[in-house]
C-alpha cells in the first residue's frame, strides 16, 4: 500500500511554541526551530522536511491556527 | 499535485489571538468556525462574548458580534434572538462569567428553553484577572487566592454546571468534552455542531461545556497542562452527554 504523503506549513510569525503540535505529532516529524525567534520572541514550530503522513493531528491541536496541512494527490491518468 | 487537506476556516478572522501559548481557547475558536462554515450560516450567526479572557472573541471571528456585561451574555442572547428569531445567536463563555456572576442568566435562560447555544470554557480558574479560584475550581487546587489550596470547608466544592442544567425540560442539547488530544477535538466539533442545531431546528438550549487548559494560571507549561487535565479536570468533571434531543439528523 502506497504510504501518504504530506507536508505542513507553519505561519511562524503567528506561532507561540506552546508544543501542543509537537506533542501531538504521531510521526515525530515537528520540531522547535531553536535557531529562531519570531517577533513575539518564541522559538517557532519547524517541519523536519520527510516523513508527514498529512494527519492532521497538528492541526487539531494548534491553538494559535497556524498550520496548514497538504497532502499529494497522485496524478490521475486522462484526466 | 498537492491539495491542502486543513486549513484554517473562512469565518476565522484573520486577526492573531491575544491568548497565551497553549490556551484552549483557540482550538475552540477554530472548531465553532468549521462548524459555522459547515452549516453554511455565517451571514446570519451572532456572537455574543463575555467578560475574561475571551472578551475580544468577536474580533477573531468573521461574524456579527457584542459584548455582554459580565455574565450577561445570555441576557443580551435572549432580547437579540427574540426581536430577530431568523439570526443564530450565540454565546461564549467561561467558567467565571457564566457559573459565577451569570449563575442566575444561564439557569433561567436553560429553563426558559432559549433557542440560542453557549459554548463554555471551563478552565476552573478565573484566566483574565491573574488565576484566582472560580466555582469549578477543583478541591486542593493552588490559585492565587487559595494558595494552600481549595478547601471545601472554607471555599465550598466545585460547580457542576452541566449536571445542574441536565435535570432542566427546556434544554434540547448538552454535553461536556474535552480538547485534549485530536481525537476529543473531533467529538467536540461534533457536539459543537449539535448545540447549533438544537437551536437551528427550533428545539431548545444548546450548551456545550469544554474542559480546557489555563497553563498560565496553572503554572504549567502546555502539555503538563493538558496531562492535568485529563488526570484532575476530567475526574471532578467526567465527560459525558447529557442531554440529546437532536438525534442523528
Amino acid at each position: 500500500m502506497a504510504r501518504v504523503e504530506g507536508y505542513v506549513e507553519i505561519d511562524t510569525e503567528r506561532c507561540k511554541g506552546c508544543g501542543l503540535c509537537i506533542n501531538a505529532c504521531p510521526t515525530k516529524v515537528l520540531e522547535f526551530d531553536m535557531g529562531t525567534f519570531n517577533s513575539k520572541g518564541y522559538h517557532p514550530a519547524r517541519y523536519k522536511g520527510t516523513g508527514c503522513i498529512a494527519c492532521g493531528f497538528c492541526y487539531m491541536m494548534c491553538p494559535d491556527v497556524c498550520i496548514t496541512v497538504y497532502r499529494s494527490v497522485p496524478a490521475t491518468v486522462g484526466k | 499535485m498537492e491539495k491542502a487537506i486543513f486549513n484554517p476556516p473562512k469565518s476565522l478572522s484573520k486577526r492573531e489571538f491575544t491568548y497565551c501559548p497553549g490556551c484552549h481557547h483557540g482550538i475552540v475558536h477554530r472548531l465553532i468556525a468549521e462548524v459555522i462554515d459547515e452549516l453554511g450560516i455565517r451571514e446570519k450567526t451572532v456572537i455574543i462574548a463575555p467578560v475574561g479572557c475571551s472578551v475580544f472573541a468577536y474580533e477573531f471571528f468573521e461574524l456579527d458580534g457584542t459584548v455582554a456585561p459580565h455574565g450577561r451574555a445570555l441576557a443580551v442572547a435572549t432580547g437579540m434572538k427574540r426581536a430577530r428569531p431568523d439570526l443564530v445567536v450565540f454565546t461564549y463563555q467561561g467558567d467565571g462569567d457564566l457559573a459565577a456572576i451569570g449563575t442566575a442568566e444561564t439557569i433561567h435562560a436553560a429553563n426558559r428553553g432559549e433557542k440560542l447555544t453557549t459554548i463554555f470554557i471551563n478552565n476552573a480558574v478565573y484566566g483574565m484577572t491573574g488565576g484566582q479560584m472560580a466555582p469549578t475550581t477543583l478541591i486542593g487546587q493552588k490559585t492565587t487566592t487559595t494558595p494552600y489550596g481549595r478547601n471545601h470547608e472554607k471555599d465550598g466544592y466545585p460547580i457542576h454546571i452541566s449536571e445542574i442544567l441536565s435535570t432542566m425540560n427546556g434544554v434540547a442539547y448538552l454535553e461536556r468534552v474535552t480538547v485534549d488530544t485530536p481525537q476529543n477535538v473531533r467529538s467536540a466539533k461534533k457536539a459543537i455542531k449539535k448545540a447549533f442545531l438544537a437551536q437551528i431546528k427550533g428545539l431548545g438550549f444548546g450548551l456545550v461545556e469544554v474542559l480546557s487548559a489555563c497553563p498560565t494560571n496553572w503554572g504549567m507549561n502546555p502539555v503538563e497542562a493538558m496531562t492535568w487535565l485529563r488526570e484532575h479536570m476530567a475526574k471532578e468533571f467526567p465527560p459525558k452527554l447529557f442531554v440529546d434531543k437532536v438525534g442523528d439528523g
